[in-house]
């Protein structure tokens, strides 16, 4: 009974959104909400091995999951739809259901390779230098994307939309949203698994004491190697989501300011705590998506009282500056993040009789 | 055969030379001890013996095998544990996580069995875990299995960190300077239980240290450095009465 609580409650959880979208009890909005929540808690919850379990610090993490992207897009635009680039479907488009995970799988997969890029630099340095590299792999692989003309360059890549109509026609539910709730289990799951065995155990070891990891018979290089791959193909996950769900991808949502997104979530979360991570970026979605109504009530508010010149407007643009000042305020005021590096069961001990999650 | 062979070891950092033709031999289960004033390079050679720095000269045969040149988790998968001067543990894990992952040179497992929970991941960790709990219950440490190294005392913190060396069931434990930071009554238990230790897992123990009363009540064979030099090497007693030990560590009684 202990065992099958944490599923239960989610397949409850997922199953009732998933019909509560189908009967349009919940609007598209709403769905869409949901969907980035999972989208972050991948991103979040995969960073989260670097920066969190690893203490290492990356800054590069949309780097990777622009890769994903990238790679699950073309993918099924060439596999299964008409599009100009690549001409007509090589497969039936109603295949496109079948291989929907698959092709995520390539996705993530061609992501944990590009991991590489920062992954071996990472055996010899370390700290600032590999955020610097980290950050330059990030502007790597953005700047590859604007300028590969063939993908629509810096107009972006589309086509994604009708891969989810070709879905649909199949059967009529809300398939990103299936998928999203899958994979995101389906990662938060393996990371789990991953932190809790005694080989995952082994980059928290690289966290505390890295000499002290590599003299008790821990292969340092092996394990950075092993953590960069998997953080950055989780986000390959995340990015092959993020396109279906948006229908359209821009190199240019794939900067800086998405791994900022990412940094905040994890720093907000907790290093090193898989259920801060998952908090953080519920938190943080439902955050950014309030600024959404905020910004503009608090504009009208101000005009209300005539001090300002009318001319004067507050912007969307004000969330990039709230959300560094989040970032600021919490290294300040709480650097340890919401839950530290301690889990929910650690915090709330009683829990423990409920639920097993392994 | 012998257990660990050294010869001829020299190890240069730019212009100086820190360790110069050294050479020793563990034939199985000795004891021995390695002491030196300040800067005379013993810690420099554990180093060297377990895989940190490449030694510019020279060769360590251990198990008939060449060990020079090699990965420190190589070196310690092959059975050569050590501990270091300045506590080196992992402050914020349990202590049964401390000895667990210590088990990495034989997992037994990969990353797909680790995923999928299969039989073989399930029962390897079950037998990491059994030889952790042995160990801990051997050592008398199993009331602080939860509890983090950093909020244990120092003298424990010491024991800990030689409970994790043993925990890769070394045929050679390397121990630097075990007693440093130990008051007079933990020191007195450190000679107990490494004299245990000796005895229980019948292991050869190298140990580098200041304090000279572990040293003479414990070692049966001493070799003693200085700028890298062996300038004498005996029994505690022959040691204790050799004029280069007593000028290298008192000075000449010319002023």
């Amino acid at each position: 009974m202990k065992k099958y609580s944490v599923p239960a409650l989610l397949t409850t959880f997922a199953l009732c959104t998933v019909v509560a979208a189908y009967f349009e009890i919940i609007d598209l909005y709403v769905q869409t909400i949901i969907m980035f929540i999972g989208v972050n808690i991948i991103l979040s919850s995969s960073f989260n091995i670097i920066n969190g379990y690893m203490g290492e610090f990356a800054c590069g993490h949309a780097g990777f999951m622009a890769v994903g992207a990238y790679v699950t897009s073309i993918l099924n635009v060439m596999f299964f739809t008409s599009s100009k680039t690549f001409g007509d479907p090589i497969f039936s488009p109603e295949l496109a259901l079948w291989f929907f995970p698959v092709t995520m799988i390539i996705g993530g997969v061609a992501a944990a390779i590009t991991g590489l890029l920062v992954a071996i630099p990472s055996f010899k340095t370390r700290d600032d230098y590999l955020a610097i590299i980290t950050l330059a792999a990030n502007f790597i692989i953005v700047s590859l994307f604007i300028n590969m003309d063939s993908l629509g360059g810096a107009r972006g890549f589309m086509g994604m939309k009708q891969i989810v109509f070709a879905m649909e026609d199949v059967a009529f539910l809300p398939w990103m949203l299936i998928w999203t709730f899958v994979f995101t289990y389906f990662v938060v799951f393996l990371i789990r698994r991953f932190v809790s065995s005694t080989y995952g155990k082994g980059i928290i070891a690289i966290h505390q004491d890295e000499i002290a990891a590599e003299i008790m018979s821990v292969n340092t290089n092996k394990m950075k190697l092993v953590a960069f791959m998997f953080s950055s193909g989780l986000a390959g996950i995340a990015g092959g989501l993020f396109a279906h769900i948006l229908g359209y991808i821009n190199p240019n949502s794939f900067n800086i300011l998405k791994s900022t997104e990412c940094l905040v979530m994890v720093y907000l979360g907790g290093m090193g705590s898989l259920s801060g991570s998952i908090i953080a970026a519920i938190l943080f979605t439902l955050l950014i998506e309030m600024l959404r109504f905020i910004i503009p009530a608090a504009d009208t508010l101000i005009h209300l009282i005539p001090l300002v010149p009318d001319t004067f407007h507050l912007s969307q643009v004000l969330k990039w500056v709230i959300i560094p000042l989040i970032l600021v305020i919490l290294m300040q005021f709480r650097p340890e993040g919401i839950m530290g590096n301690r889990e929910l069961s650690d915090f709330f001990p009683k829990l423990k009789k409920y639920y097993e999650f392994k | 055969m012998a257990l660990l062979k050294i010869e001829g070891l020299s190890q240069m950092f730019g212009g100086l030379t820190a360790v110069s033709d050294f050479k020793t031999e563990f034939q199985g289960n000795e004891l021995m001890g390695l002491i030196g004033p300040n800067g005379a390079g013993k810690t420099t050679v554990f180093n060297i013996v377990s895989g940190f720095y490449k030694p510019t000269q020279g060769q360590i045969i251990f198990k008939d095998r060449a060990i020079n040149g090699l990965k420190p988790h190589k070196v310690t998968g092959m059975g050569v544990a050590r501990t270091f001067q300045n506590i080196r543990l992992w402050h914020d894990m349990s202590l049964l996580d401390n000895i667990l992952i210590s088990q990495h040179y034989n997992l037994g497992y990969n990353l797909f069995d680790l995923f999928t929970r299969n039989k073989r991941y399930i029962e390897n960790e079950k037998r990491m875990k059994h030889i952790a709990m042995q160990l801990l219950e051997q050592l008398d440490l199993i009331q602080f299995i939860d509890e983090r190294p950093k909020n244990l005392p120092y003298g424990i913190q010491r024991k800990i960190e030689i409970a994790r060396a043993l925990s890769v069931k070394p045929s050679l434990l390397l121990l630097d300077e075990p007693a440093a930071g130990l008051n007079s009554s933990d020191i007195q238990d450190l000679i107990k239980l490494i004299r245990w230790i000796h005895k229980e897992f019948d292991i050869a123990i190298w140990m580098i240290e200041h304090q000279m009363a572990v040293v003479m009540s414990l070692c049966s064979w001493i070799q003693v450095i200085d700028f890298g030099k062996t300038i004498a090497q005996g029994t505690p007693e022959e040691i204790q009465s050799n004029p280069a030990v007593i000028k290298a560590y008192l000075g000449d009684d010319k002023i």
